[in-house]
């Protein structure tokens, strides 16, 4: 059971970091809150360092891209656990596509480093303050960013395929 | 039990002598004792497996000796998916492969990239090195396995002796780029 709720969460953080939360709900007990991408260090530490709720895991740290939503085309989701208060938060943050660029929390959880990696890997997000930003799963060579929702599924590069056999 | 030995090939014979060339009888030796060197990425992998253990047992066409060094291998036997990360590392085993050398593409994945045409897998293996035998299957059985391995056992008995020098050769190394 845990000792503090998602109600309290949200009363912390609007008591010490004003205006910090965009929006917040719930689904399935889960708490989800939707921050601005230039206080994602600062909330980290908010909630790492704070007495009561010690949320001092990183669960996961994941890309997004909504093309429609305008100037929040790609997004950050964090999930941290409180170990202490078995307790799941889930933190969002946008930034626009055309500088996609938000500040790395590699420095308070350490496992951010290579998730942050992926997650610019995939989608072009810039972590500003990352130790060490370069591809990790792709070729050092691609030059795009394969799960932003622009490109079809296929390699474009290859030229022995004859479409019309694919029904394309 | 009855043990069966390669037939020699056509020459001429006589009392206490046999004079055939000598590509024919490089050749029918190199084909009974082809060292594999089995580069194994996913379930095209798992079938080599069942092809190298005692129900189909590819020793019995010589080749019961895998060789997990490249410099000592004569036959590179890709088998998987192959990324395009892994492009580079299959390459740099073909070149530290000694002359002669061979290659089996096996499965879909290794031969054409299969199912998997997306940006982050090599559209066959032929992109990255020349390949002798292509053995098509998702997976391919195991006696499809040893069909490609007899393909290539008729390739090294059928090729002349210093294949490596003729133009052809060259020109196919050239075009992937390999001295």
């Amino acid at each position: 059971m845990a000792n503090i709720t998602n109600e309290e969460i949200i009363q912390h953080i609007q008591t010490d970091l004003p205006g910090c939360i965009l929006s917040a709900e719930e689904s399935f007990g889960m708490c989800t809150i939707e921050i601005p991408a230039n206080q994602v260090k600062n909330l980290f530490q908010f909630l790492y360092a704070h007495p009561q709720m010690e949320f001092q895991f990183l669960t996961d740290l994941c890309g997004i891209h909504y093309p429609n939503q305008v100037d929040k085309e790609l997004g950050v989701v964090y999930h941290i656990h409180s170990l202490v208060n078995n307790l799941r938060l889930r933190i969002k943050a946008f930034v626009p596509k055309a500088n996609p660029q938000i500040e790395s929390v590699s420095s308070i959880f350490k496992s951010a480093n290579w998730q942050e990696r992926e997650t610019f890997d995939f989608y072009g997000i810039v972590f500003t303050g990352h130790p060490n930003l370069k591809r990790i799963l792709n070729v050092d060579e691609m030059t795009y960013y394969p799960l932003r929702k622009e490109y079809p599924l296929e390699d474009q590069h290859r030229t022995d395929k004859n479409d019309s056999y694919f029904g394309r | 039990m009855s043990i069966q030995i390669a037939d020699a090939p056509p020459g001429i014979q006589g009392q206490g002598f046999f004079a055939t060339s000598i590509d024919k009888a490089v050749g029918l030796a190199r084909a009974n004792s082809l060292w594999p060197l089995p580069f194994a990425t996913s379930c095209c992998g798992i079938e080599f497996m069942a092809t190298m253990a005692s129900n189909y047992d590819m020793a019995r066409f010589g080749s019961e000796r895998l060789s997990f060094s490249p410099r000592q291998a004569d036959l590179l036997m890709v088998m998987g998916t192959i990324a395009k990360k892994m492009g580079p590392v299959v390459r740099q085993v073909y070149l530290q492969m000694a002359e002669p050398r061979w290659v089996i593409a096996v499965g879909a994945c290794a031969s054409s990239g299969g199912i998997f045409d997306t940006y982050s897998v090599l559209q066959g293996i032929d992109k990255v090195i020349p390949v002798d035998v292509y053995v098509p299957g998702c997976p391919p059985r195991p006696e499809q396995i040893i069909d490609g391995i007899t393909k290539i056992q008729e390739l090294v008995k059928n090729e002349p002796l210093r294949r490596r020098n003729s133009p052809e050769y060259q020109a196919l190394m050239a075009s992937y780029g390999i001295k």
